[in-house]
């Protein structure tokens, strides 16, 4: 601690104050050091939180939390206007996905069916491994068509792991689901066909309208 | 004494007692401490087995006895094996020759609430016996063969070692006083009124007395042994099931103890404003003093449990610090003014001011010492010229390959 002022260096000073905001040193004083009017005022802060009990506890099985609408849950795959899957088996969920946990297998429409002529192909088997998933949410952000989304279902179980292989009638039927209990996510355009399969002119004679895409996108990207 | 059935039935039946009540205990403070911690954190705590949660003991208790117990292959079986039952046993003695209700100190026949009525070693019993309950943390962590568990128990040792000098300076003021070791007699002692009882006139070793109980039970804030957040689980990290919760009794066995002398060295025992005097046959004189014991036992224990959820964890060189710069030195000047208040005849109540008196000259020097080192950081760290700064930041060793 001893100075000496003939170093060659320029000799230690504090910075200016301007620069540097001085904290003290820590004092400890006269009843903090006998401890227990501290102690006492510790304790009194305690029990004043046991005496007027406000908990903050929810009972959870029995009161549910809101979840935010923006949470990243269980996968549906959505159905168009038709009911049909929407899915057009792009496979950009599958190549997106980090987990590897999308297997897909896409099918040629069969284009004398009237019900499906205004596309060209749909999954045959869509198939995602809930146990592998990471719910980053890359395969709803890669979908053209936002057939494939994350709902805010947070609590699911299994007792195996072919339970939680979840195939396309699953993901259709947690689709139906939400729907029917008003739980759709927000980030994706729902209810609408993506820009991609709704180009052909088979599309809007089929459905004898045009789809609600733009008022939907303007609602969630505007 | 002769031993004949007329002496051996009171012997059995407080025994008895003292054995079916403390498991039972054991698992209801734990129900009661967790319901008061969760209060404290704006929480409700186990409200699912049984009308409040009351059930919850019970489900524990049997969950304890179906769990599977984890034997490591790295352990010393036989010392494994046995260190958790030398805690418990330990513990267990120490509750021998303290009266769990009115007892008078010449034993009388039929029921007597304490298993060793009129022993002249009273508290020597207990803080011998108690202390030998280390043995079982040091052994259980040494036997574990984990350097966890080993961190614990020499953190134990040390601290069992150290605070057992505060301890039996701050009993020396109520022994001498009362010039027994005999508990029965002590509280015999307090039994004229209030003003008699022994923390008004010893309220620093009463103090004193409750912190360095609270550190041989290892509760917080001295739970330095077991200690989560930095030895995972301390001594009893490789303990598991029954093993782990002979642990636990123990330790709760300890502060039902703790609870029990505090009670009764320094707060007056089964005495009461309006129950004063020797303990009388009458039923239900005997039951009234068992209460007022009952409710002083309860409030020494619920402020053991506040202090658990209000105090943080003592740092190591804070908790040796307490106990060899604060508390020692405090429990030899108050040894002092007693020997001269005893030896001059002076009366007992000058000994309150000067523990008061202690306490505040302490805190002085305390708080002195704080100020002084904290100005002392401060001014070295800017105290070196540049250069040796930087030579100093140059002389940390370097990562090399």
């Amino acid at each position: 601690m001893n100075q000496t002022p003939n170093n060659a260096a320029q000799p230690s000073s504090p910075p200016p104050k301007k620069q540097v905001k001085w904290a003290d040193p820590p004092q400890i004083g006269f009843m903090e050091a006998l401890y227990l009017p501290a102690i006492a005022q510790g304790i009194s802060t305690t029990v004043k939180h046991m005496v007027s009990r406000k908990p903050t506890t929810r009972q959870y099985p029995e009161v549910k939390p809101t979840i935010s609408a923006n949470y990243r849950g269980v996968h549906r795959l959505n159905r168009d206007d038709k009911g049909r899957v929407k899915c057009v088996a792009c496979f950009l969920c599958q190549t997106a996905c980090p987990a590897d946990c999308i297997k897909i297998e896409a099918t040629a429409t069969d284009k004398n069916d009237p019900q499906w002529k205004d596309r060209d192909k749909f999954p045959a088997t869509f198939v995602i491994d809930e146990l592998r998933c990471i719910y980053c949410g890359m395969c709803e952000e890669a979908c053209p068509v936002d057939a494939i989304e994350l709902t805010s279902i947070y609590d699911l179980t299994g007792l195996s792991r072919e339970e939680m292989l979840f195939d396309k009638d699953k993901l259709l039927s947690v689709y139906d689901e939400t729907v029917q209990a008003g739980q759709d996510p927000v980030r994706t355009h729902r209810g609408a066909l993506g820009p991609a399969s709704e180009s052909g002119p088979a599309s809007e004679s089929a459905t004898g309208k045009s789809p609600a895409l733009p008022s939907n996108g303007a609602q969630h990207h505007g | 004494m002769t031993w004949n059935w007329n002496t051996i039935w009171p012997l059995l039946v407080a025994i008895g007692i003292v054995l079916a009540v403390i498991p039972i205990l054991g698992l209801y403070l734990t129900f009661i401490e967790r319901k008061v911690a969760a209060w404290i954190q704006d929480r409700i705590g186990p409200n699912r087995v049984g009308p409040f949660g009351l059930l919850q003991a019970v489900a524990d208790g049997i969950k304890i006895f179906l769990k599977e117990q984890v034997i490591p292959d790295h352990v010393f079986k036989t010392v494994y094996f046995f260190a958790p039952t030398i805690g418990l046993i330990c513990a267990m003695l120490s509750i021998a020759v303290i009266p769990f209700g009115p007892a008078s100190p010449t034993p009388s026949d039929g029921f007597r609430a304490i298993i060793a009525p009129g022993v002249d070693i009273g508290i020597l019993f207990v803080m011998g016996v108690s202390s030998l309950s280390a043995y079982g943390i040091i052994l259980g962590g040494w036997a574990s063969n984990n350097k966890y568990s080993m961190y614990g128990a020499v953190r134990s040792c040390a601290q069992f070692i150290s605070y057992e000098i505060p301890l039996g300076l701050s009993l020396l003021g109520v022994i001498m006083a009362t010039g027994s070791l005999n508990i029965e007699s002590i509280v015999a002692a307090q039994g004229d009124g209030i003003a008699n009882w022994n923390i008004w006139w010893q309220p620093l070793a009463a103090i004193m007395f409750f912190t360095a109980a609270l550190a041989e039970t290892n509760r917080l804030p001295f739970d330095l042994p077991e200690c989560e957040q930095e030895l995972v689980g301390g001594f009893h990290t490789e303990y598991s099931g029954i093993k782990f919760v002979l642990f636990f009794l123990a330790e709760y066995t300890h502060v039902v103890a703790v609870c029990f002398l505090t009670a009764l060295l320094f707060l007056g025992g089964w005495h009461f404003p309006g129950l004063t005097g020797p303990v009388d046959s009458s039923l239900s004189g005997f039951l009234m003093r068992w209460m007022v014991l009952l409710a002083k036992v309860s409030l020494v224990f619920a402020v053991i449990v506040q202090l658990r959820w209000t105090l943080p964890r003592f740092r190591f060189d804070q908790l040796m610090g307490l106990a060899w710069c604060a508390l020692i030195p405090l429990g030899i000047a108050n040894f002092l003014g007693l020997v001269v208040v005893l030896s001059l005849d002076l009366p007992r109540w000058t000994l309150a001011p000067y523990s008061i008196a202690l306490l505040f000259a302490s805190a002085l020097i305390n708080a002195r010492q704080v100020t002084k080192r904290a100005k002392d950081l401060a001014a070295r760290s800017f105290a070196l010229p540049s250069t040796e700064r930087s030579a100093a930041v140059n002389a940390q060793p370097q990562l090399t390959r």
